[in-house]
């Protein structure tokens, strides 16, 4: 098991910045072996803490993105019916019981995420991304697959888990989780960074941005989070505009204030904020980061 | 959880801190107070953690137990005071807990809740068939109770303010629960009978005709599996309001308890989010709950503003496309009635429909000439009265058509 500070620095290494807490909430996880669910607006990062934590243990990433219909067949195992079916053509009149059980074998069984996910020698992160997208029913068996790890394929009896995962669970909040899956998990909540992760999330990120730029940057951002928009920006969102701003040559955001407005394009994503966003505010902000 | 068996260092925690662990089960118990779910689980968890050596400082320890034991946004915001009042007896944290705890929309419940706690889980089941079980004797009206359903009907066509004997009303309330009921049962049954497949779903036809050896005999079909109707309710809780507050309050209650999607608000000055409050199972206890919330009103109706509100903080977590609005109002807007129509209007984009109920439509004479209603109708979609229950019936055929 390894140590809050070891995470700590495996995870600055992997190049996420993380917040205080989430160290201790890795460690815990492992401590405890709870699956960890984040919460927090979109785009600000908790997929990212997945990836993270993958190379924290330097092992695979199994994600599951959860979507509305998403069922057993495309979240936990299928059987291939083509290839059964060609099987059972070319042994066309061998016996019955033989060909049987040779088509309900694991050759002819395909895994999808989370039956990967326990079959792995060493245990891999699995990931269930948007989880508040699926149906209620994916979550209650998704609840019943976290506390036994174990699945019963009724062709092929039961499946025990040769590792227990590191599992994340990701929610934007579209959608009320139920009480049992989040008393399941450990719960850690993921705010936009303050200036100066986020001026050091972009220094991580973006090869060309000095210092005093993704100070500036991560200053104008979180002003610009204070207006009153539809759709506030997450950290993906200042990386783009930081990537954009470094491409183009800037070094200062007071040299180039109409380059400065132009390019808000990649942090105002809806006409009415863009409307909203006139050169006067973009102006007003800007002077209040320098 | 498997692991939970293996707890490490037990036998440490027996003999070294029973002092702790005695401790811990009170701060379990505060936790559980304020509103997080709590269980054993957690307790012996909470414990591994302690013999684990997160007790070495505060800060990591609060940490810990944060992750532990929240389980949504507002557990995990409230914790940090919580803990620091408990293990650490700050007093400006645990006066700021206090401060902060009656902003939140299921703050009254504090109290009560330790009072519930208390009681046997059977005992809930037995107030969900007799409502009023806790409220009668204040009520008075205990024998006529068990006649409610039989006699709604003489009440159906009566207004609501019309009603001035307590029975009366006991029943009314009665009633408007039962109807959220059967509005409930009658859209399920519809979207049953419906499934019938207009796809056909290859894979699985394919799998059930192995045993034909793969020709398609037996078809399998698919459709698109139908999502219930979210019904998000909005309340208008002001003074001009309050003849009919009651009534509604109660069919918010069995519209929460029967719909498996369902979000309530409140709104007079401001704008409050109840369904918390409402959940709890005692009608009788919720409504006292909310009585109070409401009774701080009074004076005018902001619906602009917390309509704004409503759109700024929850409808991004509360509205999907298959989503109704019901907003229960008389219209009668003391904020500015451009905001109004504006707010209207991005509600209109992110919902299906929006249902504007106004009890006053049926009084004679009236006419929707106030500048509220008047900014808001454009944007509404079915603009009914509501001011009996045969008119709260009446919207059912068309809830059931969304």
């Amino acid at each position: 098991m390894k140590d809050r500070e070891e995470i700590a620095q495996a995870l600055a290494a992997s190049g996420y910045i993380a917040d205080g807490e989430l160290a201790t909430a890795i460690s815990l996880m492992q401590l405890l072996r709870r699956p960890l669910l984040l919460e927090g607006e979109a785009g600000v990062g908790k997929t990212e803490v997945a990836k993270a934590l993958a190379a924290v243990h330097a092992t695979e990433l199994i994600r599951l993105q959860c979507y509305e219909g998403l069922d057993q067949s495309a979240a936990l195992y299928e059987w291939n019916y083509q290839r059964q079916l060609l099987a059972i053509q070319a042994h066309r009149g061998g016996d019955a019981d033989a060909i049987e059980d040779q088509i309900f074998s694991e050759k002819y069984l395909l895994e999808r995420p989370l039956l990967a996910a326990i079959r792995r020698d060493t245990p891999p992160v699995l990931l269930i991304d948007e989880i508040d997208r699926a149906d209620d029913e994916f979550e209650a068996f998704l609840l019943e697959l976290l506390s036994d790890f174990q699945v019963s394929i009724p062709e092929l009896g039961t499946i025990s888990a040769t590792t227990i995962p590191h599992v994340v669970l990701t929610s934007n909040g579209t959608r009320e989780l139920s009480d049992a899956l989040r008393r399941r998990c450990l719960y850690h909540y993921v705010d936009y960074p303050d200036v100066d992760r986020e001026a050091r999330i972009i220094m991580a990120r973006i090869s060309g941005a000095g210092a005093s730029l993704s100070l500036q940057i991560a200053r104008m951002v979180e002003s610009i989070r204070k207006e009153e928009l539809r759709k506030v920006p997450g950290v993906a969102e200042t990386l783009d505009w930081a990537a954009a701003l470094v491409g183009i040559g800037v070094r200062d955001l007071q040299e180039a204030p109409e380059t400065i407005h132009d390019t808000l394009m990649c942090l105002l994503k809806t006409h009415e904020d863009r409307a909203r966003f006139k050169p006067e505010v973009t102006a007003r902000l800007l002077g209040k980061v320098a | 959880m498997s692991c939970c068996g293996t707890t490490p260092g037990y036998p440490e925690i027996d003999e070294v801190s029973r002092l702790v662990s005695t401790k811990l089960a009170g701060f379990l118990k505060t936790l559980r107070d304020a509103g997080f779910a709590v269980g054993l689980h957690e307790g012996r968890d909470a414990a591994a953690l302690m013999a684990a050596g997160y007790v070495e400082k505060p800060s990591l320890l609060r940490s810990a137990f944060k992750h532990l034991f929240s389980a949504r946004k507002t557990d995990w915001e409230k914790f940090d005071g919580l803990f620091d009042a408990f293990w650490l007896g700050k007093r400006v944290r645990s006066r700021s807990l206090t401060i902060g705890s009656t902003k939140a929309a299921n703050s009254p419940s504090l109290k009560s809740l330790q009072d519930r706690n208390s009681e046997p889980v059977g005992s809930e089941a037995a107030t969900d068939q007799l409502p009023s079980a806790d409220d009668a004797p204040e009520q008075g009206g205990g024998e006529g109770r068990r006649e409610g359903a039989s006699r709604a009907d003489n009440l159906a066509e009566i207004d609501f303010r019309k009603m001035a004997d307590p029975g009366q009303i006991e029943q009314a309330h009665a009633a408007a629960a039962q109807l959220a009921k059967s509005l409930r049962t009658r859209l399920t049954r519809r979207d049953l009978t419906r499934r019938r497949g207009y796809r056909l779903d290859l894979r699985r036809t394919i799998h059930g005709n192995i045993s034909h050896g793969g020709v398609p005999i037996s078809l399998v079909r698919r459709q698109r599996k139908p999502k219930p109707l979210r019904l998000v309710v909005l309340l208008d809780a002001s003074g001009s309001m309050s003849l009919y507050t009651g009534v509604f309050l109660r069919f918010i209650h069995g519209v929460l308890d029967e719909f498996r999607e369902a979000e309530a608000f409140l709104f007079h000055t401001r704008l409050a989010y109840v369904s918390d409050a409402m959940k709890e199972k005692d009608a009788a206890r919720a409504l006292d709950r909310l009585s109070v919330m409401a009774q701080g009103a009074g004076g005018g109706t902001r619906i602009g503003e917390s309509l704004q509100t409503f759109n700024r903080w929850h409808a991004a977590r509360v509205l999907h496309s298959r989503c109704c609005v019901m907003i229960v109002s008389d219209g009668y807007e003391t904020g500015d009635a451009a905001l109004l129509g504006r707010e209207m209007a991005a509600l209109a984009r992110r919902c299906r429909r929006i249902i504007w109920l106004n009890p006053m439509m049926a009084w004679q004479g009236y006419r929707p000439e106030a500048a509220g209603i008047k900014a808001a109708l454009p944007h509404v979609d079915l603009y009914a009265p509501a001011n009996t229950l045969q008119s709260l019936a009446a919207l059912e055929p068309y809830l059931a058509r969304l």
